[in-house]
């Protein structure tokens, strides 16, 4: 006799196999359209004015669409290790076409399009039209200053360029007044590792976008390691002078009391003295990948 | 299953009389259209855009059929009190769903095979002749099909207790996260919660994956499809399907008429 | 196995309703009853009685809170308790896009009959409830005293040896109602059982066996028509006329008390006594000079007794209510 409880628990068998079953096949299938190698990062359209046309009174919510697409995008490659980002720069034209003052798209968009691989598309000037764009459509809001002179700063080595646009951002009754200083400091100094921490700070404390805090906080810790890197040759400079020798182990910096304690890197792996006698980074270090990457691309 | 055959073809039955068919006329027309004004607009890939034209009208028009009709598939028997005297037939109520799920899949079949013969019509006249690749057309609209009957399945249940409107709803909804479950996929990289990137990931593999059934570029662009990726596509759907239609049986046969 | 066609054993159905259906309502409280072989028994109750509920319980439409119920000795939860029983809804409807042959034929497919012998039985039965000139029109063109013939048609397509009607006279006219009478005392010349409801008690009487009184979801009484709906005799009326001449006279002096209690219309006065009272109410009115047109029984009509039972549940629940205080 089947009764009611029976028959539930039958189905509850059968509805897990099935689950199950489905699973495991949706595994087949998804190796088998990889091989496929469809190319589903294909955009269908590219006009930005088409698409708002046809997006009806839909528009904003088309431009969220697609903003989350931008992020999704971006986030994707980064985890597949896939240095090309050729969608980036028409997905976000197609953004803020759409969506004209979508802040976030401009200041996203911008940083990314800009550093080099393979943290981004580098292509500087891609980024720095964006933010003229943006400037245009947004005249209202200093940080677009700030991040241009931020790319003429860092990527396209302009100092004149980069602080002129801090110059004009500091402008703005509402700019902080750092933006100023900035101007100055950059035109008198060009590169100096204290405008670089000081300029990442600012992108990582303001930053909501957890991509872009990300990106500022490696940077920052890369800076930090040529900082701590360039004091412990200083050290070394001097115990050579003491003892005639060059030091091997940073140990042995400590021993002679030159240091209180192993330094460590940001990630808290002690610091090492190369073959070449020069300070760097603890071959476990998580940093090492990091700082390799950013040589390459310099 | 003889009486569940009975079912099955008086729903086709049905959607014959109710002229569901006539929709063949637009795609027709459709077709004919494209192919004599495709090669003035779009040199050079005249054949490239028969092809996606007509598969995407193939899939438009049958998710159409699809849903609209699956979702009044139960709920017009109930409503209209139909199925009454049929259930005091010796019949059970397993054997009327999946009659009734034969029937749309049966209509959808026969349309899409007349749709299909007009695509190829429409291409042989823009292109004078057949390729061995153009076979992957077929292939696409046998994924199509797999995709409706899915569809069909997912509409069945939610005839099973709701109304249509909502029933329209909620298989929308489904058939658009089903899309999206790709995306479901990647978007754990955006969300840095892991239980919020954990559940999305089960989700993602177990909502009905649409985008499997998708080669429609693929079949533009004559590019072959494995026979594996055929059969466990065939496997999902008629798997799934079964999976489907057994909730809707258990939901149905519990339920009281009103 | 147990002997009637029909056994009905504590059948309670609640039907939720509200936000969220977490309110119930009883509509059918533990039904006990029989209906044997071939007899023809009426479900007699008002609207919203019990009747339908109950006879859908019993073809699977609807499910029990509680009780059982079998036919021909297989539970109602049996598949193969369908193929013997014949099944009428209350206002039936069918598909409106086919013709009344096809309808038929469609039925007749979920019984396992040879393609001739279908078309032969949807011929007859089309003749049978008198369909034979519509048969090729499309459903969605029919009025609803043919939907009902059609849907007594499919009832009995299949030769059944239990037939089930839910209220098969209503919404018919004279005429039809008589032929629906015809068939179902052809059904039972056949040795069929059939259960039938019905609200309107001169159907019952004329066919019934025996009938079964539901009211307010309960079973109040079950027995042949003659015994039960309190039918029996509840006096005598007696229709008289008074001639001008003798209306004034002495003589009728003497029937002055007996006139003020006759009702008067027209001519004609109409005056109800009881049966011991027959003799010297007639004495009394011939000495007055009064023409007696007809002497009746006087039985009480179906609503009265639902109104009685009905009221009774009332003072009931009243008196349950005060004593729960
Ligand atoms: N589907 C339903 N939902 C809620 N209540 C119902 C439903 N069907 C019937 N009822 C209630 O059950 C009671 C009995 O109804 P029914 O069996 O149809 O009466 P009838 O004797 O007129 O056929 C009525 O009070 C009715 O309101
Ligand atoms: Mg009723």
């Amino acid at each position: 006799m089947i009764t009611p409880n029976s028959k539930t628990l039958v189905l509850l068998v059968l509805l897990v196999l099935g689950f199950t079953g489905v699973w495991r096949l949706q595994q087949g299938i998804d190796a088998q359209r990889a091989a496929l190698h469809e190319e589903r990062d294909e955009l269908v359209l590219r006009s930005g004015k088409l698409l708002k046309a046809m997006s009806l009174e839909y528009t904003p919510l088309l431009a969220d669409f697609y903003w989350t697409r931008v992020v999704q995008y971006y986030g994707d490659k980064r985890a597949r290790h896939d240095l090309h980002f050729e969608l980036l720069s028409p997905l976000l034209d197609l953004t803020t076409t759409l969506d004209p003052h979508l802040l976030v798209a401009y200041r996203f968009g911008s940083t990314f399009l800009s550093e080099p691989s393979p943290r981004g598309a580098g292509h500087p000037e891609q980024g720095i039209a964006l933010l003229e764009r943006g400037i245009q459509a947004n005249p209202e809001y200093w940080r677009f200053y700030q991040d241009m002179g931020f790319i003429y700063y860092f990527e396209l080595k302009d100092y004149a360029k980069a602080s002129a646009a801090f110059e004009k951002g500091s402008e703005y009754p509402d700019s902080q007044i750092w933006m100023k200083v900035m101007a100055a400091k950059v035109a008198a100094e060009g590169e100096s590792l204290s405008t670089s921490i000081f300029l990442w700070r600012q992108v990582y404390e303001t930053t909501k976008d957890p991509q872009v805090k990300e990106n500022a906080l490696t940077h920052l810790q890369l800076l930090g390691v040529q900082e701590d890197c360039k004091q412990l040759d200083k050290l070394a400079d001097e115990f050579q002078k003491r003892t005639g020798r060059r030091p091997t182990r940073v140990s042995e910096l400590v021993q002679v009391g030159m240091l209180p304690q192993l330094p460590v890197d940001p990630m808290g792996y002690p610091y090492v003295f190369g073959p070449d006698g020069k300070a760097a980074l603890n071959l476990n270090s998580p940093l090492l990948e990091q700082q390799l990457l950013h040589q390459n691309a310099k | 299953m003889k009486r569940a055959g009975a079912v099955a073809l008086n729903t086709f039955r049905e959607a014959v009389r109710d002229r569901v068919l006539y929709n063949l006329v637009f795609f027709a027309l459709l077709m004919m259209a494209a192919a004599i004004f495709v090669g003035q607009i779009s040199i050079g890939i005249e054949e490239l855009v028969i092809k996606s034209l007509g598969l995407s009208a193939i899939s438009v028009i049958g998710l159409l059929i699809a849903v609209f009709i699956g979702v009044g598939l139960v709920y017009k028997e109930m409503d209209k009190r139909t199925l009454y005297a049929l259930l005091a037939k010796p019949v059970r109520r397993w054997e009327f769903l999946l009659g009734k799920f034969g029937g749309l899949v049966l209509t959808l079949a026969v349309n899409t095979v007349a749709m299909a013969a007009g695509l190829l019509a429409a291409l042989v006249y823009v292109k004078q002749h057949l390729e061995r690749t153009d076979t992957v057309l077929f292939v696409a609209i046998y994924f199509i099909l797999l995709k409706l009957m899915l569809v069909v399945a997912l509409a069945l249940l939610f005839s099973c207790f709701s109304t249509p409107l909502l029933a329209i709803l909620y298989t929308s909804a489904f058939y658009v996260a089903g899309l999206f479950v790709e995306e479901m996929r990647t978007f754990q990289f955006a969300t840095p919660n892991p239980a919020a990137s954990w559940l999305l990931r089960g989700l993602s593999y177990l909502l009905p994956n649409f985008e499997n059934f998708n080669v429609m570029a693929a079949a533009a662009h004559g590019r072959e499809i494995p026979g594996a990726l055929i059969l466990q596509n065939t496997a999902y759907a008629a798997l799934y399907c079964i999976i489907v239609l057994l909730i809707a049986a258990a939901v149905f046969s519990r339920r009281n008429l009103k | 196995m147990a002997g009637a066609t029909i056994e009905i054993e504590n059948l309670t159905k609640d039907y939720p309703y509200g936000f969220l259906h977490l309110k119930k309502k009883r509509s059918l409280e533990g039904l006990t009853m029989q209906v044997e072989d071939g007899e023809v028994f009426g479900f007699l109750g008002p609207n919203g009685a019990g009747k339908s509920t109950t006879i859908k319980l019993l073809v699977g439409l609807i499910f029990p809170d509680a009780g059982t119920a079998s036919i021909l000795g297989k539970p109602i939860t049996d598949i193969e308790m369908h193929r013997d029983i014949g099944y009428l809804p209350e206002q039936p409807y069918f598909y409106d896009y086919l013709t009344a042959a096809e309808v038929l034929d469609y039925f007749a497919r979920f019984h396992d009959l040879t393609a001739a012998d279908r078309s032969e039985r949807v011929k007859r039965m089309l003749k049978k409830v008198g369909l034979e000139t519509a048969g090729k029109i499309q459903l969605r063109k029919y009025s609803k005293g043919m939907l009902q013939r059609v849907g007594l048609a499919q009832a009995i397509l299949h030769d059944p040896k239990v037939v089930i009607l839910d209220e098969p006279m209503s919404g018919l006219d004279p005429i039809g109602r008589r032929e629906v009478r015809d068939i179902i005392l052809e059904l039972k010349r056949e040795g069929r059982t059939v259960l039938f409801s019905t609200h309107i008690l001169s159907d019952a009487e004329m066919l019934c066996d025996r009938v079964g009184v539901i009211v307010g979801g309960k079973l109040r009484g079950v027995g042949a028509p003659g015994e039960i709906v309190g039918m029996k005799t509840q006096g005598m009326e007696i229709l008289f006329e008074l001639p001008a001449s003798t209306a004034t006279s002495t003589a009728s002096a003497n029937a002055a008390g007996i006139l003020a209690k006759a009702a008067k219309t027209g001519d004609r006065y109409r005056l109800q006594v009881t049966e011991e009272e027959l003799y010297a109410a007639l004495e009394q009115l011939r000495s007055a000079g009064a023409k007696i047109l007809s002497v009746t029984q006087v039985k009480a009509t179906l609503e009265e007794y639902f109104m009685h039972l009905i009221e009774a549940d009332r003072a009931q629940a009243a008196a349950v209510e005060v004593s729960g205080k």
